[in-house]
């Protein structure tokens, strides 16, 4: 109990605030509070706008993650709660934007740019194939390097 | 006085970067050797001046000279010598006069260590590094002054933000900018190239240990930032995906493409156009990240004050440099040809797969991270692009690269032969598998599928790197081949903490009482006293919490919730208890009356692992900086440009 | 050899995207409640907390005004003197939303610097507050009389904004009404 007087103003200013460390009220269910701490972290706090509302300490923070808690324990889903807040805040407020047709783009994005980089990476294959083989390699290569990987695979080569 | 010297030494510096890019672009050009004479003078003395600079600004920080409005911003008479030393670049002017200053360095570099070049090739170099400096010079004189006069000085300054108050902040950034302004050289290094209308192996070898030599800087100053957040924001993650987080990772991702490619250009004289391409992009990548963080486009956690004139200075100076060289390259690439060629199975496929899938998660994360601005911008809506997106655009690309390096890096040039491969590598692929699938499973529980898999990719990755530091061999390893085993062995470090830390951490919120106790992963956790501590600039209510194990005490840890006195905001302040193995972190949160708080307690298994596999990989980028191969080239001297583009013909060992 | 000026026009792509962005602001989200009716609620009143306030006495028939206070905004403080001055004009009803807020500092504040509002209800734990999309106070409404949101406006209230973005909103409502 060093210096307790000391907290006083400290603990005036930190009153004040409305931590993003919940203890208040967690679930008893550890799947159910593991459900809920996966779906807060999807969810954009519009006041400091780049935390979710998992890191958050803003009061609208603590605010919504309130309101989660209570429509889980009114056993609404996951989607239903996040549809609940896109209706009032809109796509902005979730990490996951919505698939729609301003977002077909961004989420066929991994699977196309993926295509056209394989599509490239063909090309050059096929178009190299044919080039030639007869440069040296610079003199500081290593033993490894030569043309089939190893020392005596290379000997018996016919390269060069 | 001394600020007014500062902000006189700054002018000079931007005459003397004109005379430097002047001298040297123009002096190639016309190929007058006493005026490309003049270039590196004109390097050392923008060097000297920005030092000045640098000086001067530190001094009036360590001299509280709150006459400076920037000081005055970003300091306070409390506030401990070390952090206002830190504070110089703790704001967007002093960072970007620390910006200047490290850019002058590395030109300095390539002036003292270029000997070997042709002079012509150096004069274009350090032209094009004038023109750079010119840029920022000019932007920090009149948009960012450091220098700027506040009348009437106020008695006291406003202190430097809280979360900056830390030591890793004072190696962070300068250690970022290093990163990011190195690939201005290899930038210059391609613009040169262009300019002479020819590349060849030569060039790709001088290029080589600056392009790693920034890609080391910017991989340890990324790793330092994210464990900065780490420990300091308090919120147990490591990477959040913000904005600026993906600012600096683009180039990063861009610069590893990049240093592969430089291997490909160099030993085969191959890709040559495309390493053009992404030394540019690299370079640009790096201006993008400095326009994203200054110009308030998009929202961050942590953006400088922004100002739109900024952010149209930015894009001005990113439309011409980048624009320009773009435009050079539109011209010189298509000449850039080479009829060398390789195998299905060879080197080459699997340099140029491991380009595909960089470039490919380049794209993905500059497109998730720009996508909401695009939007805004058609008046379509409003989105976030958060981590859900982000974890999942990054692993499509990453997960087969990962596969691919333990292959890739044994694979010989021009035709690798797959018996062979599979020789050397079927014991360690065995071990992946045999070791990974259980290692999780035994070791730390149920876990998803992509875990397992993980865990196989990241053994397989370290295993595969260890292969040939097999003892006994009859050849030693060249450095480039040890460097390359190391920083690749660092990969499968990084993969295996980051795989087993995001599926296995637990944390847990408690309102806890002294005397109560928590216990998660086995530890039990016992909140003991509440006392006050005064520091140098702040208030703060400080927590004693025993760890303890199996029944016994293994460690008592302070966290801390602070009040700076100038900016009252309240900063948690996280206890971490560090071992090999795991790391438990405790923080405060919300006083709940009669001393009982809110605390967050999380257990975060193997999450050193992350950044000491960033540690491995700049260290292997070091040793392999220190080959043979460049300093011999530097001894060459100024043999002329091979013509032919492809290496000159020398005795295979 | 068009493939190689596909880099230069993805740089002219994202310059053209930046340029725009750079008049933007980022941080200003859009109610997605704009043309949609106004969410229901029933609060007690602030100076008489027996007495309801509810959605239904947004519907007037005419346009009102809907603000979002508290006495701990500081934005708040800036904009009470234009809404004292818009109610003294009797330009339209305002009513108000006290929002997180202590009852004693609200009443106190109103009596300070005067009541603009024709009733104002107690939104204490933030719950109303949410279903209207709110995230940073102040906050202003625009409902015609069908209470429909027609305008959200997210910070203080000024005579710029009022002139630009409100009274031609409430004119247009008045003139379509009659």
């Amino acid at each position: 109990m060093r210096a307790l007087w000391l907290l006083l103003p400290i603990l005036v200013l930190l009153a004040t605030e409305a931590g993003a460390i919940d203890a208040r009220d967690p679930f008893d269910d550890p799947d159910k509070q593991a459900r809920y701490e996966r779906l807060i972290r999807e969810v954009r706090c519009l006041v400091c706008q780049n935390e979710s509302i998992a890191d958050s300490n803003a009061p609208l923070a603590a605010d919504l993650r309130r309101e989660i808690r209570s429509q889980m324990r009114d056993g609404v889903s996951d989607d239903e709660i996040l549809d609940f807040l896109i209706t009032r805040y809109g796509d902005f407020v979730v990490y996951r934007p919505p698939l729609g047709p301003h977002t077909i783009l961004l989420w066929a994005a991994p699977l196309l740019l993926l295509a056209i980089g394989g599509f490239a990476f063909v090309r050059v294959i096929r178009a190299r194939a044919g080039g030639t083989l007869d440069d040296e390699l610079p003199p500081d290569s290593r033993p490894e390097d030569g043309v089939l990987g190893d020392t005596q695979d290379a000997k018996g080569s016919g390269q060069q | 006085m001394v600020p007014e010297l500062g902000q006189f030494a700054l002018i000079l510096a931007l005459m003397l970067a004109t005379v430097q890019a002047v001298t040297g672009l123009w002096g190639a050009h016309v190929n007058r050797g006493r005026l490309m004479a003049l270039t590196a003078p004109a390097v050392a003395g923008q060097f000297v001046f920005a030092a000045v600079a640098f000086a001067a600004l530190t001094w009036a920080f360590l001299a509280h000279d709150f006459s400076v409005a920037y000081v005055a911003g970003h300091s306070n008479s409390e506030l401990p010598a070390f952090y206002r030393v830190g504070a110089v670049w703790g704001g967007h002017e002093g960072s970007l006069l620390l910006w200047i200053l490290v850019l002058a360095l590395w030109s300095i570099g390539v002036a003292r260590f270029s000997r070997q070049m042709p002079e012509r090739f150096t004069a274009r170099v350090l032209g094009v590094l004038g023109i750079v400096s010119i840029g920022f010079l000019t932007f920090t004189l009149f948009t960012s002054n450091p220098f700027d006069r506040l009348i009437p000085a106020p008695l006291d300054g406003q202190d430097l933000n809280p979360i900056l108050q830390d030591p890793a902040l004072m190696f962070h950034p300068p250690l970022l900018y290093i990163g990011y302004v190195g690939f201005s050289v290899a930038f210059a290094f391609a613009v040169a190239a262009m300019l002479e209308g020819r590349l060849d192996s030569a060039w790709a070898r001088w290029t080589r240990p600056w392009t790693t030599a920034a890609w080391i800087f910017l991989t340890l100053g990324i790793s330092l930032g994210s464990w900065w957040a780490y420990y300091e924001l308090g919120w147990g993650g490591w990477w959040f995906w913000d904005p600026v987080e993906n600012a600096s990772l683009l180039p990063w991702l861009a610069g590893t493409a990049l240093i592969h490619s430089l291997a490909v250009t160099e030993k085969r004289g191959l890709f040559k156009s495309w390493t053009l391409l992404l030394a540019i992009t690299a370079f640009s990548l790096s201006l993008l990240g400095t326009f994203l963080v200054r110009s308030g486009v998009l929202v961050s956690v942590h953006a400088f004050a922004t100002d739109p004139s900024r952010g149209l200075f930015i894009l001005a100076f990113l439309g011409i440099v980048v624009g320009a060289a773009l435009a050079l390259y539109a011209w010189r690439a298509p000449a850039m040809v080479s009829d060398a060629g390789f195998k299905p199975l060879s080197r080459e496929s699997f340099l140029l797969a491991n380009n595909v899938l960089l470039v490919v998660a380049t794209g993905l994360i500059l497109l998730g991270t720009l996508y909401p601005l695009f939007l805004d911008a058609l008046n379509l809506g409003k989105i976030s692009v958060g981590p859900p997106y982000f974890d999942m655009a990054f692993l499509i690309p990453m997960l087969p690269l990962s596969f691919l390096i333990g292959i890739g890096m044994h694979a010989a040039w021009k035709r690798a032969s797959g018996q062979t491969l599979w020789r050397k590598l079927r014991w360690a692929a065995l071990a992946a598998l045999v070791v990974g699938v259980p290692l999780p499973l035994v070791v730390y529980g149920p876990a998803p599928m992509l875990t397992v898999v993980g865990c196989i990719a990241a053994l397989w990755v370290m295993l595969a790197s260890l292969v040939d530091l097999r003892p006994g061999r009859a050849v030693p390893l060249t450095r480039g081949h040890l460097g390359q085993a190391f920083a690749h062995f660092g990969v499968g470090v990084f993969i295996l903490g980051a795989t087993v830390v995001s599926t296995y951490d637990v944390e847990t919120d408690r309102a806890l009482a002294p005397g109560d106790s928590v216990e998660i992963a086995g530890y039990e956790f016992r909140y003991t006293d509440t006392y006050g501590v005064q520091g140098p600039n702040f208030d703060a209510v400080e927590t004693e919490v025993e760890v303890w194990r199996d029944g016994r005490l293994i460690d008592t840890i302070y966290p801390q919730k602070r009040v700076y006195r100038v900016q009252t905001q309240p900063i948690t302040q996280t206890a971490i208890q560090h071992r090999w193995n795991r790391d438990l972190l405790v923080s405060m949160g919300d006083p709940l009356g009669d001393q009982s708080w809110s605390m967050r307690i999380q257990y975060k298994p193997l999450i050193g692992l992350i950044w000491l596999g960033t540690v491995f990989m700049a260290f292997g980028g070091l040793i392999a900086m220190t080959d043979r191969r460049y300093r011999m080239a530097r001894r060459e001297a100024t043999a002329p440009l091979a013509s032919d583009g492809r290496a000159r013909a020398g005795g295979q060992a | 050899m068009w493939r190689f000026l596909v880099p230069a026009g993805i740089l002219v792509a994202l310059i053209a995207f930046f340029f725009v962005g750079l008049f933007r602001d980022p941080s200003y989200v859009p109610s997605p409640l704009i043309n949609r009716p106004a969410p229901e609620f029933q609060l007690p009143q602030l100076q008489a907390p027996s007495a309801v306030l509810g959605s239904a006495d947004l519907r007037r028939g005419e346009p009102v005004l809907l603000n979002v206070w508290a006495t701990w905004c500081v934005g708040c403080r800036e904009e009470h003197a234009k809404l004292v001055s818009i109610a003294e004009q009797g330009l339209i009803p305002i009513y108000g939303l006290n929002w997180k807020d202590d009852r004693d500092a609200a009443l106190h504040w109103l009596e300070r610097l005067g009541d603009p509002y024709v009733a104002t209800a107690v939104d204490a734990d933030g719950r109303v507050a949410i279903d209207w999309g709110v995230y940073g106070a102040p906050e202003t409404f625009l409902l015609d009389g069908d209470g429909t949101v027609r305008y959200k406006h997210i910070g203080p209230l000024d005579t710029q904004t009022w002139e630009r973005e409100f009274m031609p909103r409430i004119r247009a409502l008045r003139d379509g009404r009659t």
